[in-house]
Formats: C-alpha cells, sequence, structure tokens
C-alpha cells in the first residue's frame, strides 16, 4: 500500500511536470512552426533556437496586471480558468505512456492510474472542459465572450458524439475499455489504425474540434468575436486558458497514439511487451510514445496553420450531417463484420482479423473519399435542396 | 428558407475541399523545407536581396580636410537652403582671412532628410550619411554640434544623379 502511494506520488509529480513543460514547448513548437511554414525564423532569441522564449512568455504573464471587468460575476469570473484548467490535466491520469518500470520493491506500471473504465474516464472529464468556457464567457459579461461560449458548448456537444461513437469502434475490436487492455491487444498483433482507418479519421477530425483547434476555433475566432471566451481574462487566467488548449492538446494526441497507434508499441519487435521488464524497455517505449504524441502535435499545428476556419453553419453541417450519420453507418458496418469474423469464422484478433476488417476500411475509405469529394464538406450558406 | 442565395454550379476540382486539404497541407509542408527570408538584424545588416541604397539620406557627417578641420567656409548655403531649418551656423574668420564655422549644429530632429545641404554646399562639406542607427538616451543629443559631425565615419549619400536616374 505504501508502495502503491509513494509511487502514485511521484508518477502524479513528474507526469504534471512534464506536461506543463511539455505544454510550454509545445508553445513554441506552435510558433516556430508557423513560422517556418510562412517562410520566417519565428522567435529564436531567448536562448538557444529560443528554447527559452516559454519561460519569458510564462514569467510576462505573471507580472502582468490582473484585470477584472467590473460588471463581471466575480465568483465564476475566477473559477473558470480552474474550471477549464484541471479537467485537462485529469484527462491525461489513464494514458500509459511507457512499458512497466521494474524498481527495487516492485514493478511500477507506467500510467498514473490504469482505471478499468479507461476512455470512458477520459470522454468524460474532458467534456467538462467545456464548463470553463461556457462559464468564462457567460461571467465575463461581454458580448463577444459569451458567444465564444456559447459556440464553444454547442459545438462540444456535436463533436463529442462524433468522437465518442468513434471509439466505440475500438471498444467493438478490443471488447475492452482499459486503455492498457487495448494497447496490448494492438501489441499482439496490428495497429487499431489499419482495422479501424475511418473510425481514426473521424476521430482525428472531431478531436480537432473538441480541443478548439483551427479549423474549428469557433470560440476563439479572433476575427469576428476578438478572442471569444477569454476576451476579459489577462495575465494568469489567461495563461491558464492557454495551458488548458495545449494540454487537452497533448492529451488527445496521447489518445490518438494509444488508441489507433499502439500507445507505447515499438513497431516490427516483441522485445518491447514480452520477457522481464527493465529500465531500457521502460526509456525506449516512452520515447516511441513521445514520438508518436509528438506526429499528432505537429500534425495539429500543421493543420492549424494551413486551413482557414469553417462557417458556423458549415461546421455544425459537418458534425451533424456528415461526421454523425456517417460514424453510425460505419459502427454498424464494422460490428457486422468483427461479427461475421469472430463468430462465423470463429478467429481472435490478430493479423489476418486486422487485415481482413483492414482490407474493408480501405474499401470504405475509397467509397467515402469520392462521396465527400462532390462538394458536400464545404456549401453555400443555403443548404443545396433548399436554394 | 428567409434568403434564398444562388449557389454556383462549379467543377468538383474547384469544390472538393478534400482535394484542397490535401494540396494545401503539401504547400504549407514544402513551405516548411525553404530557405527563410528573414535577415537577423542586428547579426546581418544586408543580405544578398536587399542592402542599404547608396543613395540613403540618413543623419549628417561632415567631412574633413587633410589638417583634420571641416570642410566647411561657413558661406550660410545650407541654412539658407535648409527646409525644416535645422542647421544652426555662426560664421568666424581668421587672421588670414579664412571664413570657418564657430558654430555648426544640425538638430536632427527638426532634420527632413532631405539631402539639399548636401546638394547645395560647393566645398562638399557637408553629407546626408548611409547610416540609420541613432538611438540615444535624451532628446538633447539629437542636437549633432561640429565635432559629433566631424567625428561620424559612415559611408556619406551619393544622392540622386540627374545624369543616371536609375542609379546604373
Amino acid at each position: 500500500m505504501t508502495f502503491f502511494l509513494v509511487s502514485s506520488a511521484i508518477k502524479v509529480f513528474v507526469v504534471f511536470n512534464l506536461i506543463m513543460v511539455g505544454v510550454a514547448l509545445l508553445t513554441l513548437l506552435e510558433r516556430r512552426v508557423c513560422a517556418w511554414m510562412q517562410d520566417r525564423l519565428g522567435p529564436n532569441r531567448v536562448g538557444p533556437q529560443g528554447i527559452l522564449q516559454p519561460a519569458a512568455d510564462g514569467l510576462k504573464n505573471f507580472l502582468k496586471e490582473e484585470t477584472s471587468p467590473a460588471m463581471a460575476d466575480k465568483t465564476l469570473f475566477t473559477l473558470a480558468p480552474i474550471v477549464s484548467f484541471v479537467p485537462a490535466l485529469l484527462t491525461f491520469g489513464v494514458i500509459p505512456f511507457a512499458a512497466p518500470l521494474p524498481t527495487r520493491w516492485g514493478v511500477v506500471p507506467m500510467v498514473v492510474a490504469d482505471l478499468p473504465v479507461g476512455f470512458l474516464y477520459i470522454l468524460a472529464i474532458s467534456s467538462l472542459g467545456v464548463y470553463g468556457i461556457v462559464l468564462a464567457g457567460w461571467s465575463s459579461n461581454n458580448k463577444y465572450a459569451l458567444l465564444g461560449g456559447l459556440r464553444a458548448s454547442a459545438q462540444m456537444i456535436s463533436y463529442e458524439i462524433a468522437l465518442g461513437m468513434s471509439t466505440v469502434a475500438v471498444i467493438l475490436l478490443a471488447g475492452n475499455v482499459t486503455l492498457s487492455q487495448v494497447i496490448a491487444q494492438q501489441q499482439q498483433a496490428l495497429w487499431f489504425v489499419i482495422p479501424l482507418t475511418v473510425a481514426f479519421l473521424i476521430f482525428f477530425i472531431s478531436a480537432l474540434a473538441e480541443t478548439n483547434r483551427l479549423p474549428f476555433d469557433l470560440p476563439e475566432a479572433e476575427g469576428e468575436l476578438i478572442a471569444g471566451y477569454h476576451t476579459e481574462y489577462s495575465s494568469m487566467k489567461f495563461s491558464m486558458f492557454y495551458i488548458a488548449e495545449y494540454s487537452n492538446m497533448v492529451t488527445a494526441s496521447a489518445l490518438m497514439a494509444t488508441l489507433f497507434f499502439g500507445g507505447w508499441d515499438i513497431p516490427f519487435t516483441s522485445w518491447d511487451s514480452t520477457g522481464d521488464p527493465s529500465l531500457v524497455k521502460t526509456l525506449a517505449t516512452l520515447a516511441v510514445f513521445g514520438l508518436k504524441t509528438f506526429v499528432f502535435l505537429f500534425t495539429y499545428i500543421w493543420v492549424r496553420w494551413t486551413l482557414p476556419r469553417f462557417r458556423y453553419d458549415q461546421l455544425m453541417a459537418l458534425g451533424w450531417k456528415v461526421l454523425l450519420p456517417l460514424v453510425l453507418l460505419y459502427i454498424t458496418l464494422l460490428a457486422v463484420a468483427i461479427w461475421f469474423v469472430r463468430i462465423r469464422l470463429g478467429w481472435d484478433y490478430g493479423p489476418g482479423m486486422a487485415w481482413v476488417l483492414g482490407g474493408l476500411n480501405l474499401v470504405l475509405l475509397i467509397v467515402l473519399a469520392w462521396w465527400l469529394d462532390r462538394g458536400r464538406i464545404v456549401s453555400g450558406s443555403v443548404p443545396q435542396e433548399a436554394a | 428558407m428567409p434568403i434564398g442565395v444562388k449557389v454556383m454550379k462549379r467543377p468538383i476540382k474547384q469544390t472538393s475541399y478534400l482535394r484542397a486539404t490535401l494540396k494545401g497541407m503539401a504547400l504549407t509542408f514544402s513551405h516548411l523545407l525553404r530557405p527563410k527570408v528573414t535577415m537577423q538584424y542586428p547579426e546581418e545588416k544586408s543580405s544578398k536581396d536587399w542592402t542599404l541604397s547608396s543613395r540613403w539620406r540618413g543623419t549628417h557627417r561632415m567631412l574633413t580636410d587633410e589638417q583634420g578641420r571641416a570642410k566647411c567656409v561657413a558661406c550660410g548655403l545650407c541654412p539658407q537652403i535648409c527646409p525644416a531649418n535645422c542647421i544652426k551656423l555662426v560664421p568666424g574668420e581668421d587672421e588670414e582671412g579664412n571664413r570657418y564655422p564657430l558654430i555648426y549644429e544640425i538638430d536632427e530632429f527638426r532634420c527632413i532628410f532631405c539631402g539639399y545641404c548636401q546638394e547645395v554646399c560647393p566645398e562638399e562639406a557637408i553629407h546626408v550619411g548611409v547610416h540609420y542607427e541613432n538611438s540615444e538616451y535624451s532628446r538633447d543629443r539629437f542636437v549633432y554640434d561640429l565635432e559629433r559631425l566631424t567625428a561620424q565615419t559612415h559611408p556619406v549619400s551619393t544622392l540622386w544623379d540627374p545624369s543616371d536616374p536609375k542609379g546604373e
């Protein structure tokens, strides 16, 4: 028991700090990648290659004056950044980030809390984050902030469904919601991205919307809403929203890596998942997990600096008219396919089943791309049948 | 529907969001690896694409003769022509009858950097310079006296030459 408490406390401390440092570096990465994509250099003055820029930004935010609007609801105004910040950090707790670490006192699983409810917990907690945004929008007593908050809640609800549904595909295949079990299944055979390609794409798009990133950053939409829900915030309160946004990104990327790309699994070898745990294995798998997460984080940034923002009706149309029917249809097809392969043919999850489902996904993907390519995602301001 | 908007029928190539997205992603990624256009100012002051023009009219410089004295003969043409009235000149005369400036001051805050003083100067003494880094800690440091003007070392402007209007 003491061992569990001590090791958990150490893990919480380390993971919290890693995420904070990661978020700080991510803000720098965002700015530098953005600059590179625009043929600029970006911030490179503070420290070597600008590595200390986030520290300078943080210091600036600490020292800035904290403004509070006269007509704002003080309690909620203060509460909102906290409500936004805490769930963003809580969600990472159930994601396994490396192979178990052997110590003198016993083997430590490299996950803060290996909850049996796994990503149901993530879905539950991450949707709490929207309260922070809505409260911020409401308590600021500012029209723009309120509009931002309203948009955020509508967007979160719309895309939460597609996000949740796309993870149903993972449940169907893995038969388990515990993330360590999901990873173990992927280690035995193929990563779930092959048998569940379409689910991954839907998950990716919904995750962009859930984390309020471009092309779905309508709650912020600086062009139309100044800065949306955090218009009235300054200093460290603003910084907390900022950190929450980026740590949501980290969690979403880590979750994508876990659910669809094998988590901390090193591809093409079973060295990492079999045999005795060792320090080398832990470090190697940690590096691989970090790399996978980084790839998704980079994609987030890449997408942000490429795509323009959706109009509000386009956002809703994409969520309700494209993604939701699509994911429902996909789950139905997938359930039938899994039933057929598992019950009729009697296969367990292995390379054979993965490739069969992968083939099905490829066909679906081609049909989907062909169908979506007919001008269905972005349309005029009036639905085509009504025009 | 409250307002009818005419939706143009366009070929699929133009309305495809998927293709446009992929194309855009490829474009931004290719830019990621291209050479950057930023000039790192304090370290780099000119690049192969950009240098300060030799006709740049910056803060002044007074040229000197072999003895190190200012070439100025205090003829009074530059304060006369100066549209901003920023040159203060008090002429003096030595025993041999040579005129020289007792006081020669240019208020760089008033100066509009038209370069007329250089153009009008018969002795080619006062010049506008190819120079732009002039920061100081107090305002009165921007009134350049004769000593300061002669001490400047930056290159002088070539101004616009009517016989070579394009600067070739």
